[in-house]
């Protein structure tokens, strides 16, 4: 004979990964790591932006970086031959995002001896907003040509982030790009958060967020 | 497929609980769904139904979802009001000072799992 109980819950699908999250930033507050998640969409220049913020900070800090693509290695290798310090590939196995367990084998696979660690997470605003890695610092990118509207259609990724960087701002000339309406998005999603324009094609404004980051790392 | 990660959680959580609790099987879950927690139903259930072949329990398992309707509360007003309607922006006194009350939740609120009869008790 088979019977049927039912088991309640109600447990947020997120609680699990928000308890590790947790735990983790914890352990790096300890060690004194810094790790910062960095978000966007594909193609918005996030390596691009982390050689150059990269190569500003590594005479300051030991820097390592973790790349999450769902395939290939060749970001890891572009940001190892451009700025030279520590850099692994993390595949997430068709997954889009990474959770907080991945972040940590990525963690324990780069190794000891560093305080600033960039996690380059997949390139999409949705899922990674979603799974708390266990950051210190979440940071999101949004680029120009991507349109100023972004903010109102992924809200989360806003929400979650302290920093937000609008790059490729050379670009400004060709596209319809409100850059007051955008900054006021982003406020209105977090009203908290730091929003920082650059280019790092030029060179443009990477002072600002260069010393944000020595600011920041300064807190800890 | 933004779904299919989130289920992919959700089907292990449960099959660890029918193994934990020593279960036959599960026979069907429950899941409160936010209006505004960016799944869409109907992937969800496809990628659910994909999923659970791949398990040990959930082979049979029904999905159940109850979608819990967006609410956002306005801090200037103290009103609230439907959030896929409006968005941020308060239709009451037109403040963008408010936030989601709920909405945003992806929850498993109960599973029914199959159970060998316990022998009655003289």
């Amino acid at each position: 004979m088979q019977q049927v109980k039912t088991i309640l819950l109600s447990k947020s699908v997120f609680e699990d990964n928000d308890a590790r999250a947790e735990i983790l930033r914890s352990e790096l507050r300890e060690k004194r790591v810094c790790l910062v998640n960095v978000m966007s969409s594909p193609g918005s220049g996030k390596t691009t932006l982390l050689v150059a913020l990269i190569n500003a900070l590594k005479h300051s800090f030991n820097i390592g970086v973790m790349e999450a693509d769902i395939d290939s290695d060749k970001d890891a290798v572009t940001v190892a031959e451009k700025t030279g310090v520590r850099s692994i590939q993390l595949h997430t196995g068709g997954m889009c995002h990474l959770d907080a367990d991945m972040t940590r084998q990525g963690l324990s696979e780069l190794g000891e001896g560093l305080n600033l660690i960039f996690l380059e997470n997949v390139g999409n605003l949705v899922c990674p907003a979603e799974y708390d890695t266990g950051a210190t610092v979440n940071m999101v990118i949004l680029s120009v040509p991507e349109g100023n509207d972004k903010p109102l259609k992924y809200p989360l990724v806003f929400e979650n982030s302290e920093l937000a960087v609008i790059t490729k701002t050379d670009a400004l000339p060709y596209f319809d790009f409100d850059m007051d309406e955008c900054k006021e998005y982003i406020k209105i999603r977090n009203p908290k958060a730091s929003v920082i324009a650059v280019s790092a094609k030029t060179g443009d404004n990477m002072d600002e967020l260069v010393n944000w980051f020595i600011r920041r790392l300064s807190e800890r | 497929m933004h779904e299919l990660g989130i289920v992919m959680n959700v089907v292990e959580q449960v099959d660890k609980i029918a193994a934990d609790n020593k279960a036959l099987k599960v026979a069907g879950i429950t899941m409160e769904i936010g209006e505004v927690s960016t799944i869409v139903p109907e992937l969800f259930l496809d990628a659910f139904n994909w999923a659970k072949k791949r398990t040990e329990y959930l082979k049979e398992a029904e999905l159940e979802m109850i979608i819990i309707e967006g609410r956002t509360y306005c801090r200037a007003c103290g009103e609230t009001y439907r959030t896929t309607e409006f968005g941020k922006k308060c239709p009451h006194c037109g403040s963008p000072d408010t936030y989601l009350l709920t909405g945003d939740q992806v929850i498993i609120k109960d599973i029914s799992a199959v159970f060998e009869q316990e022998e009655a008790e003289e």
